[in-house]
């Protein structure tokens, strides 16, 4: 990311924020709708002293992050089946394509309904839907090895185990590692929205959903505004991760920098 | 020691090789020419157990070829798909070596020895595409060598690489095959080229392939990129080859040269 790009963001996320903090000024909405943009930040910033808050925040964290580890643990065996018998993915293909664009959330009522662990139903709803990028991504991958690399260890006597081990595992790792980010996005949707439409004791949805019932439209907006200040750390850690590991992934298709 | 009888192969009605019999004796360069789309590599897969033949013979050391035999490695064409790019090149040659029950170390060492013999001691640590084509495929020669193959299948081992890569890459190989005694079985489509190195020339007819000629090439084993070239019996051996690759095997007294 060069200095210039980082610099354009930045002037683009202050002028939105002067913007709406005019607004707020100019009286043109009441602040108990739309608080004004200073209040929202200053109530952010009094987040991270806020106990409630922080064990609110390290609760949704913790399902999340168990919720993608079950995830990764589920889908991307799965997902090497399915990429190495070719039959079995096309029996499953048409189920995969159905089940697939349905909106998560929708599934939410449903988890409900099975789930009598608050935990569980939060964790269930998370895999279901931040299996699908990691499943696809990880079928692709392995379908997208080079079979001359392939042969190239057979021809060296290698078994097909430790072929799929020793090739096809380490092509397909970069296509993983971005199914993986893509589903850690779609897992702290899923983690929130689960807070708010089941309850539970605790998550920055409790907190959100206990905001609204105060009327406190500025601390629902701040918790909120660290619900995607987490989201956009968690995606920018895993590219830089991805960029470190997989070097010679960027450096061939390049994508390097 | 590879005795290979009536190959015969098929992509579904295509007739690829229509009866292939030759043999490759131990220590022996034979080299492997025809024209473009005659299934050379079909051969080599063949031979090393990649696909099964649709019917034929193929016996290495006494042993039918069933599935890819133990002892046998390829050098391939594209150096930059067969070798891993997630690997350093003194890993790259130390892979096979699992195989073989080596120990981490040994592993370590076979894989220095081997990058030190084809000029690469000091490349070891890089990866793949930090090297130049000839690096590249320097290395995939390498690792082939590590694991001390009975037979060596090259297939087009020069073929991606500039003209003075590939004459380095061709005295390398002969320098190899001098030093450890390395039965080599290298396909080219290039006529030059399969004299120069050869020991022995297969020349293949256009599919359904067929061995069209088998010539003793007698230059010795000592070769020199300039002066051999410019030997009478190499011109004329050359010339030869080249005939016989595009088809015209009736004008000039080939059964002179020919060693059956």
């Amino acid at each position: 990311m060069n200095y210039a790009r980082v610099l354009r963001g930045v002037v683009g996320a202050a002028g939105f924020l002067a913007a709406a903090e005019l607004v707020g000024m100019s009286g043109l909405v009441d602040d108990r709708f739309l608080p004004r943009m200073s209040t929202v930040l200053a109530g952010a910033a009094g987040l991270v002293t806020d106990q409630d808050f922080l064990a609110d925040a390290g609760a949704t964290l913790t399902v999340w992050l168990l919720g993608l580890l079950l995830t990764v643990a589920v889908a991307v065996p799965a997902g090497l089946l399915l990429g190495t018998l070719p039959r079995a993915e096309a029996a499953v293909r048409p189920l995969i394509e159905f089940l697939r664009p349905i909106p998560s959330v929708a599934v939410i009522p449903l988890a409900i309904l099975l789930f009598s662990d608050n935990l569980n139903l939060k964790l269930a709803v998370i895999v279901y839907a931040s299996s699908w990028p990691v499943l696809i991504n990880t079928i692709y991958g392995l379908k997208d090895v080079d079979p001359l690399a392939k042969e190239t260890l057979r021809s060296f006597g290698f078994a097909p185990l430790p072929v799929l081990a020793r090739v096809a595992l380490p092509s397909a790792a970069p296509f993983i590692a971005t199914g993986i980010r893509v589903a850690s996005g779609i897992a702290i949707i899923l983690a929130i929205s689960a807070e708010l439409m089941a309850g539970g004791s605790e998550g920055i949805g409790i907190y959100i959903t206990e905001a609204a019932s105060g009327s406190r439209v500025d601390l629902m907006l701040a918790a909120t505004l660290w619900a995607g200040l987490f989201g956009v750390v968690a995606d920018s850690v895993m590219v830089a991760l991805e960029r470190r590991l997989f070097r010679w992934h960027h450096v061939r298709t390049g994508g390097a920098r | 020691m590879l005795e290979i009888t009536d190959l015969v192969h098929s992509y579904g009605s295509h007739r690829v090789l229509g009866g292939v019999s030759f043999s490759v004796a131990e220590g022996e360069l034979v080299s492997v020419v025809g024209p473009s789309g005659c299934g050379k590599s079909t051969l080599l897969r063949s031979v090393a157990g990649l696909i099964r033949p649709s019917g034929g013979r193929i016996t290495l050391g006494g042993e039918p070829v069933e599935r890819t035999p133990d002892n046998l490695a390829i050098v391939f064409q594209d150096y930059s798909r067969s070798l891993f790019p997630w690997m350093s090149a003194a890993n790259n040659v130390a892979l096979p070596l699992r195989r073989k029950g080596m120990d981490r170390r040994r592993r370590r060492e076979a894989a220095m020895t081997a990058l030190e013999q084809v000029g690469l001691a000091d490349a070891g640590g890089k990866f793949p595409w930090e090297m130049s084509g000839g690096m590249q495929q320097r290395v995939s020669i390498a690792r082939a060598l590590a694991y001390r193959p009975s037979l060596l299948l090259m297939d087009e081992p020069f073929g991606s690489v500039d003209a003075q890569t590939r004459e380095d890459l061709e005295d390398l190989v002969l320098n190899v095959c001098a030093h450890h005694g390395i039965t080599i079985l290298l396909i080219t489509h290039d006529i030059d080229e399969s004299v120069y190195v050869g020991d022995r020339v297969i020349v293949l007819t256009r599919s359904p392939t067929r061995v069209a000629a088998d010539l003793e090439i007698g230059l010795g084993r000592s070769r020199d990129q300039i002066a051999t070239r410019q030997l009478d019996a190499f011109v004329r051996l050359r010339a030869e080859v080249g005939r016989l690759v595009r088809g015209g095997h009736t004008t000039t007294p080939a059964s002179v040269l020919e060693k059956h």
